[in-house]
């Protein structure tokens, strides 16, 4: 009896697990994951998007008293504790995924003129979250800071996503 | 039993009411004043579109707006609509270029276009129409009435909405001051200038007159079944109001041993 | 004798009931059911969700004939629907538009049950099955709003999805797992699509089985009390069916105004823009009947004894629901209708009000007070179901029944000789 109740399982299990697994990321999907970037052209204080994987991610070519008030934080403090040193691999070039981690909303502060909230980073206008220069979360539902994504750098001023 | 419970209901009614007027002044924070409502020809019931303020309208998207915006989803065919016979849509189709193709040697090329195309846009791709525009999207306007809260009077009041900034506001470069564009900073110059077009009808070309007939123009761009609708509305509602009626004869009698 | 031989058409009815008796079941179930005599217009709901979910169905199953299922065409194929197919736009106003007539007609319907306790012994089950439909309802809605890819299409989907990462340790897992991707996009899309197409006819099972369990003590009535005999009661057809009917051509007015004459009062501007991957309307707003849940959702704003806000947020939408399925349990006291309980008739029209303004906190940004009264909407939610309905049971004193549906109608009018109503089939 217990044999075949354990059989049963398997063959239930095994027929499921196909059609389940249809539904995950599709091999197309994962694959064309590394984007290349020319960051010449990318003036200190200005920040660009590119897309990578279907979501924007931000680069961000920081002023030096942007870096100064990421570094001046003390990780203890944070919601998500993190050093400015461990998020970055130049000061100057901040690389994070531009989703929001409450919701996933894509916050302001890519363009002139957008809110970019009380610390200077990014402003999420869905739900209120505040980021600061480190893109790290200061204020609001967003539990975690915005994600870095695998990148290095290929040569002085270019970078490889993925 | 029954008064006392509609009252009830009025009541929570009257809640409803209550925080539906609330609501916008707590939510409009920023300070763009309300957009002026505009007579329209298609509002109300028995609204339809004016079709000589539709041709003065595409006259002006032509002339002016199309140096940046595409109309994406409007085809030559369907300028019909506005009034033109086949053989003047022919011609105004033929009047503009469209690409086609691959000819038999692999090759795209260029040809007058014919009713049956889409209207070409400015820009080939987004990419295009943002290099040429200071990294600001012109938007497609064949759906910008229905894409706007406000809709015509939307794009009435933008048109119309240019001003010189005021004091202490800060303009970024390359952008202009508009009273009605949330954030009052647009990436588009002002368009509309007065004698901009000639209308062959004699009508004068003030801005006020090219925005409400452009307006008019693009609310039949979004929403060019409303005539139709409008017209079958008006028999499906005397329809069901006789229907409304029998039934209510028929319960009435049927129910009258009851009582 | 052989005119009295019945026509063939009767023959024909005979030969299949007695292998398959469905002109037999239908004459009883339609014709023959005895129904409270007392019922109110507010026991016009539940025929018209039933014919409301007919409408979507076939509106639905045309408007997929044409729809595309695909990131790149399925806002171009909704315009062509609306530009070029004959009639294209009627349809899918009425069925963008009946989504909104559909939930208005089944919230009325709840209301109704709550005020008049329909959910009440020997009911459970039946008003189970009807928490079932609903929830069912929000699913096929939430998802059929996805399908014309515009900018609150997308995301609502991405936001709506993005509940699940709450969930600790799989969560992200999980939200992967129904995008099928890295981000909302066209594998979402097609399942959602599929799934769309397919929840309404388990809607469809749910509702035979609502109707089986309805028909089985049949309706509850304005006065809460059971039938006592015949005289309380009228057959089905024509007393009811002719109700529905009316009852069914005024409906028809308002929703045909809808989509007459205003078909986008409902739904948002920023969804005639196409999705942009890349960009997040400044204010997001779920669709009306979605907003009291919404505005629980967004009210808890903290962590409360390890668990933390988003997670807690996403538990509190779903338990307003899940208060609802256990309403049976909940509410302790005997009496069904709330015209003998003096203090719940009003404590019912709080929660009426409670929630139109969980409603608007929905509808709202959440800045100032709109937060605090999302706080406090959402905790008296929560006080009725678990604080008030067990504690009213107890401590409130239920006025006098009439002893039966009869006495109590008829005493209301001068007095009736005869039995108003004779069992006669018309």
């Amino acid at each position: 009896m217990l044999t075949v109740g354990a059989l049963g399982a398997v063959a239930i299990s095994a027929t499921v697990w196909p059609f389940v697994d249809t539904l995950n990321p599709a091999r197309d999907t994962l694959a064309a994951a590394t984007t290349e970037v020319d960051l010449a052209p990318v003036a200190v204080g200005q920040r660009l998007t590119v897309a990578r994987r279907g979501k924007p991610v931000f680069i961000d070519h920081r002023t030096p008293a942007e870096i100064t008030a990421a570094q001046n934080v003390d990780p203890s403090q944070l919601r998500d504790p993190e050093a400015d040193s461990a998020r970055v691999k130049k000061p100057e070039w901040l690389v994070i995924v531009g989703v929001c981690t409450h919701l996933g909303c894509i916050p302001l502060g890519q363009k002139t003129g957008d809110d970019r909230g009380t610390y200077g980073g990014w402003f999420c206008p869905c739900h209120g979250s505040v980021y600061d220069t480190s893109g790290r979360i200061r204020q609001g539902p967003a539990p975690l800071n915005l994600a870095v994504p695998p990148y290095e750098f290929t040569g002085i001023t270019t970078i490889k996503i993925g | 039993m029954m008064p006392i419970f509609t009252a009830r209901l009025l009541l929570a009614a009257a809640a409803l009411i209550g925080l539906l007027l609330l609501a916008p002044m707590l939510s409009e924070a920023q300070e763009t004043p309300p957009l002026p409502h505009q007579q329209w020809s298609f509002d109300g019931v028995f609204g339809t579109y004016d079709k000589a303020a539709m041709q003065r309208g595409f006259q002006v998207y032509k002339q002016i707006c199309s140096a940046c915006h595409p109309v994406k989803h409007l085809y030559f065919r369907d300028l019909q609509a506005l009034g033109y016979t086949p053989d003047q849509v022919e011609a105004i189709a033929a009047s503009d270029q469209c690409t086609d193709g691959p000819n038999d040697q692999g090759q795209m090329y260029q040809r007058p276009c014919r009713p049956s195309d889409p209207i070409p846009g400015p820009f080939p791709n987004d990419q295009a129409a943002r290099a040429a525009n200071g990294g600001a999207l012109p938007p497609d306007l064949s759906m910008i009435v229905k894409a706007r809260e406000g809709g015509p009077d939307y794009v009435y009041g933008i048109l119309n909405g240019f001003k010189p900034a005021p004091a202490g506001f800060q303009v970024a470069p390359g952008k202009y001051y508009n009273e009605y564009f949330p954030g009052h900073q647009i990436a588009m110059p002002p368009p509309l200038s007065q004698g901009a077009v000639t209308f062959a009808d004699g009508t004068q070309a003030t801005v006020p007159q090219m925005a409400h007939d452009v307006a008019t123009f693009l609310a039949w761009a979004s929403e060019p079944m409303l005539d139709v609708r409008h017209r079958i509305g008006v028999r499906v509602f005397l329809f069901l109001i006789v229907g409304v009626g029998i039934f209510y004869a028929a319960k009435r009698k049927i129910w009258a041993p009851v009582h | 004798m052989a005119d009295a031989r019945p026509g063939i058409g009767t023959r024909i009815v005979r030969w299949i009931d007695y292998r398959l008796p469905f002109m037999a079941t239908m004459e009883h179930e339609l014709y023959e059911y005895p129904t409270p005599r007392n019922l109110s217009y507010w026991w016009n709901f539940g025929s018209l969700a039933g014919i409301m979910l007919v409408i979507m169905i076939v509106t639905g199953i045309f408007l997929a004939m044409q729809y595309t299922p695909s990131a790149l065409l399925a806002f171009d194929s909704v315009e062509r629907i609306m530009r070029d197919v004959n009639y294209g736009w009627l349809v899918r106003y009425a069925h963008a538009n009946g989504a909104s007539m559909f939930f208005a007609i089944v919230y009325i319907h709840i209301f109704r049950g709550l005020y008049y306790g329909s959910y009440k012994a020997p009911r459970e089950l039946l008003w189970m099955l009807g928490v079932i439909i609903l929830v069912l309802m929000i699913a096929t809605a939430f998802m059929g709003y996805v399908l014309p890819w515009g900018q609150m299409s997308y995301w609502a989907a991405t936001v709506i999805t993005s509940l699940f990462s709450a969930i600790p340790v799989v969560g992200q897992g999980i939200v992967t797992f129904l995008w099928g991707g890295f981000t909302v996009g066209d594998p979402t899309l097609h399942r959602f699509y599929a799934l769309h197409y397919l929840l309404p006819f388990v809607i469809l099972f749910v509702v035979l089985l609502h109707l089986i369990a309805l028909h089985r003590f049949g309706s509850n009535n304005p006065l809460g009390i059971d039938l006592k005999g015949p005289q309380d009661s009228l057959p089905f057809h024509p007393y009811y069916t002719v109700k529905d009917f009316f009852g069914l051509s005024v409906f028809l007015l308002i929703y045909a105004f809808f989509v007459f004459y205003d078909p986008n009062l409902f739904t948002n501007a920023d969804n005639y823009i196409p999705a942009n991957p890349m960009q997040t309307p400044n204010h997001i707003v779920p669709e009306w009947y979605l907003l009291p849940y919404y505005a629980i959702l967004r009210s808890i704003t903290f962590s409360l004894i390890g668990i933390p806000a988003k997670l807690l947020g996403v538990i509190s939408a779903f338990g307003s629901l899940f208060l609802l399925f256990i309403v049976p349990w909940l509410d302790t006291s005997p009496v069904r209708s709330s015209r003998f309980r003096p203090i719940y008739k009003w404590v019912f029209w709080l929660l009426v009000i409670d929630v139109l303004a969980l409603g608007w906190v929905g509808a709202n940004p959440p800045q100032g007070i709109v937060v605090t009264v999302g706080q406090i909407a959402t905790a008296y939610y929560y006080i009725h179901f678990l604080i008030l309905l067990p504690l009213l049971g107890k401590i409130e004193r239920p006025r006098p029944l009439p002893t039966s549906i009869a006495a109590a109608v008829l005493s209301s009018k001068t007095k009736v000789t005869a039995p108003a109503v004779s069992m006669d089939k018309p």
